[in-house]
């Protein structure tokens, strides 16, 4: 009971501590979005022979008329309010497009995640049982062919090998395959809204899509998390009470993956929340190669657009999920480590 | 007469390293009966440690036994499996060691870590296993044993976790129990109390044990029979009565000589030794005025958060005296040193140093002060306190440039030399770096590099805690020759009473914060006021009181 109130008092410090952060992402995103080329009221006018009184008319409504620091503090009025204003592209306001985008990049985000740990934690406890081994080697060169390789590059690689040679992943365009009928939106993830409804066709249409991102995203951060499980259990398996252990008459089994393991996963769930964070930017290619509709390729096209609000929108949204994710370590590690919650 | 219960024949261990094979265990033999307790003592590096590892077989990948055998109640464990050693572990023949908290999983609730030992080798369930856990902290008289089941371990002092790890090797009732430096890092009274419950243990149920330390005092006092072992071989090995009384070997003669007893003095304590300290030439000294009060502590308080460290503590110091200040982990002796040198913020007192109120100044900035020069530090840990990217010259040349406005001149280069040669410090070791020299000789650079700015009040802090006892009888000699020598005052922190007995003319006993007892350490030591006191110097272990005599120290 007093480690959950000593969790949920050290998480309240933390949102409040953040607020000040998310505002400065705000305000830098707002200038930087300012000071690109690219004028929106040009791109966004009916065509290339539109008069300048069009465009004028144009930037009006956008408010771009404005001096800067009056559209500053107009767009921190709306922020105030939640609203993250209108995409010039889709016509639908900022939220609702991210709403409607999130979950996909986030199952995306999430699946990936599962199965680098599944692949990486198994690989570096092995490679740090016996280093220098061929294990160890083998280990080392998945892992550094992972992270050398550009996602777009690997994406690619594997749609061209399991696609186009295999034939195992099907046409690598979008969640669902267009022949299968979408399960009710609960959740938003596909996965969960089809199993909820018990349409296992579709659960198995959508996993068939999800897969082949996700190895590619996996693959990408793989190298991090077996590298850090590698070194943190090898620095464990060396500490006094692994010997105690031994000396004790624990089975090898109990020493590794209770004594050993638990202690060693406490750095990985630190290097967890980065390599959450360095998946969602890594998602913008990944979604772009997989014509993922998630936030992301949102993003991006808006960026090409010159389209602010969703550039905007977009950026803050991954710096609330940066600060969630983080709180979530933070949770997580407070329960893992019964020595955090007391200092 | 039966089969020893263990047996070792010639065994030779050697580690593979970096600098080619070592050989750490250089054929040794011993043997063990049932229910008899051995001892085995020698210094560092002297493969005590090695030797129990490699009974157990928990030898790490580079260390291999290459000749020789080990026998377990009759069988032949020399090369034995995973598979067979398994069981025989925990449940046979265990283990505790030295830094208990270190040595207890620091996630895992204490309870549970002794329910996993108990699971090991029995079917029990988990209630079961948790209900003998229960048992077997009341049998290690730890308070509140319901309580600390559910305690990890660095909710518990370290005497605790001692007994937790206690109680997770004899869960399973095994026939012997190897204690390597059990006591060590631990309070002098939390040793005697973890080492009687040791003793008594093993005795109640019939279980052999073999000590490992470097403490001949405990040794003599708990075991049957003692070997002696200096670099890899037993050079001797007799019951306490017989080794210390009249010690065959040379080796186990220096090293009785060299441990501090009841009696002995900084100069009995050498020997011979001595002689390897060229005598340097007295300095130009500046002044020596003995006499005179040099440090006046007046009401010093420090409080850390809601707990009081340093509690209405009042105490002098004389030029040219040397104060002991004793006291048992949490006391305060090492916030109090550290708020003598300035180097923390009391709540309220004041500190007078040679007349100067250097209490009115902050700490932060005290750095700036003339008064830095005059009080300078030796640390515990040698190794720790000096910086590995400096050389021995570059250390001791630090404070000369920093406090005492040298530069890079051949005047440092002399007056570091000189410094150098004062502590006995070979010149040609000035280029190395610490991890190149040894305990002893970081010790001479701590104390050059304290002595370097001519402070005239030396603190102390356990500064010869963690080295040999051979090694700490010449680097206490060489203090008392430096304070003589220069009219230093020493503050003298130490957990140690033999050694503040032996350095300082005058006592203060602390405990938790305060001062319970204080004057001449020779009537301090002989009769003890305060109660405290008296239990403190009641639970040193020493050699046979009639053995000390035959020894004739």
């Amino acid at each position: 009971m007093a480690v959950l109130r000593s969790i949920g008092r050290r998480l309240w410090q933390r949102l409040l501590a953040s607020l000040p952060a998310l505002f400065g992402v705000a305000v830098f995103t707002f200038l930087l979005m300012r000071v690109l080329p690219g004028d929106p009221a040009v791109f966004f006018a009916s065509g290339p022979n539109a008069g300048q009184e069009e465009i004028e008319q144009i930037r009006r409504e956008m408010g771009l008329d404005k001096p800067i620091p009056v559209q500053l503090v107009n767009y921190l009025a709306d922020l105030a309010q939640g609203n993250l204003g209108r995409s010039m592209s889709t016509g639908q306001p900022v939220a609702a497009d991210l709403e409607r985008r999130l979950p996909a990049s986030l199952e995306l985000t999430l699946c990936a995640l599962i199965l680098a740990l599944s692949l990486a934690l198994p690989l570096g406890i092995l490679a740090a049982l016996r280093p220098n081994s061929l294990i160890d080697h083998g280990v080392r060169l998945l892992c550094t062919l992972g992270v050398c390789m550009p996602t777009f590059v690997s994406g690619l690689l594997l749609i061209f090998a399991f696609y186009y040679l295999l034939g195992w992943a099907p046409d690598p365009t979008g969640r669902l395959d267009v022949f299968v009928s979408t399960p009710p939106e609960v959740t938003g993830f596909l996965l969960v809204d089809a199993a909820l409804v018990g349409d296992w066709e579709a659960w198995i249409a959508a996993a068939s899509q999800l897969w082949l991102p996700a190895a590619t995203m996996a693959l990408f951060v793989l190298a991090p998390l077996a590298r850090m499980t590698r070194a943190s259990m090898l620095a464990v398996l060396t500490s006094d009470f692994i010997r105690t252990g031994e000396a004790l008459g624990l089975s090898r089994r109990r020493v590794v993956l209770v004594y050993a393991l638990r202690n060693a996963l406490l750095p990985v769930i630190t290097i967890m929340g980065i390599v959450f964070s360095t998946m969602l930017g890594a998602n913008v290619l990944v979604e772009k190669v997989f014509s993922w509709p998630g936030v992301a390729s949102y993003a991006l096209d808006a960026l090409l657009a010159s389209d602010y609000a969703p550039v905007q929108g977009f950026v803050l949204l991954m710096a609330m999920i940066f600060v969630m994710v983080n709180l979530v370590i933070d949770v997580l590690y407070g329960l893992a480590d019964p020595r955090v919650t007391v200092g | 007469m039966t089969a020893p219960l263990l047996s070792i024949e010639d065994l030779h261990v050697s580690f593979a390293t970096r600098h080619g094979v070592v050989e750490a265990i250089r054929g040794i033999s011993l043997s063990l009966a049932a229910g008899e307790t051995l001892g085995i003592v020698g210094e560092s590096g002297s493969g005590k440690s090695v030797t129990s590892l490699a009974v157990m077989r928990l030898l790490d990948r580079a260390g291999r036994i290459t000749k020789g055998r080990i026998t377990f109640r009759g069988e032949d464990i020399t090369r034995a499996s995973r598979r067979i050693l398994q069981p025989l572990r925990g449940a046979a023949m265990s283990m505790i060691f030295q830094n208990p908290r270190a040595a207890l999983n620091p996630i895992r609730p204490v309870g549970l870590q002794i329910a996993d030992v108990l699971r090991a080798h029995e079917p029990l369930s988990a209630q079961e296993a948790r209900a003998r856990a229960l048992a077997l902290l009341e049998a290690v008289r730890i308070r509140e044993p319901r309580a600390r089941l559910d305690a990890y371990p660095h909710e518990l002092s370290g005497g605790m976790c001692q007994r937790v790890m206690i109680a997770m090797a004899i869960a399973c009732e095994p026939a012997l129990l190897i204690a390597d430096e059990p006591t060590t890092g631990l309070d002098v009274t939390t040793q005697k109390t973890v080492m009687d419950l040791l003793a008594e243990t093993t005795a109640r149920r019939g279980m052999a044990m073999i000590l490992i330390t470097h403490d001949l005092g405990l040794a003599a006092q708990y075991c049957g029979r003692i070997a002696v072992m200096e670099r890899g071989k037993v050079v001797e090995e007799a019951a306490p009565r017989r080794l210390f009384g009249a010690p065959q070997h040379p080796y186990t003669q220096r090293l009785v000589a060299a441990s501090p007893t009841r009696d002995s003095t900084v100069a009995s304590l050498v020997g011979e030794t001595e002689t390897e300290i060229p005598a340097a030439p007295p300095l130009p000294a500046p002044a020596a005025t003995r006499g005179g009060r040099l440090l006046a502590v007046r009401n010093l308080v420090k409080r850390f958060g809601g707990t009081t460290a340093v509690n209405d503590v009042s105490f002098h110091l004389e030029s040219g005296e040397s104060l002991g200040l004793v006291g048992e982990s949490g006391s305060g002796k090492s916030t109090l040193s550290r708020l003598i040198c300035r180097l923390i913020d009391q709540s309220s007192g004041s500190i007078l140093f040679d007349g100067a109120e250097i209490g009115a100044l902050p700490a932060r900035n005290f750095h700036q002060s003339l008064h830095r020069r005059a009080i300078q530090l030796v640390f515990q840990d040698h190794g720790e306190s000096l910086n590995p990217r400096f050389s021995a010259f570059d250390s001791i040349a630090d404070p000369l440039q920093r406090l005492a406005g040298f530069g890079r001149t051949p005047a440092l280069r002399a007056r570091v030399e000189e410094c150098a040669d004062r502590v006995g410090l070979p010149r040609e070791l000035l280029h190395r770096f610490p991890h190149q020299l040894s305990g002893g000789q970081k010790a001479r650079v701590g104390i050059a590099r304290a002595i370097a700015c001519r402070p005239r009040l030396l603190v102390l802090d356990e500064p010869t805690a963690a080295l040999d006892v051979s090694v700490q009888a010449v680097i206490l000699a060489l203090l008392d020759r430096l304070r003589r020598e220069e009219g230093l005052s020493f503050l003298f922190v130490s957990h140690d009473l033999n050694v503040i007995r032996m350095m300082c003319e005058r006592t203060i006993v602390l405990q938790t914060g305060q001062v319970v007892e204080e004057g001449p350490s020779g009537r301090i030591f002989a009769a003890p006021q305060a109660a405290y006191t008296r239990e403190l110097l009641e639970a040193i272990p020493h050699f046979e009181p009639d053995v000390a005599e035959a020894v004739g120290v």
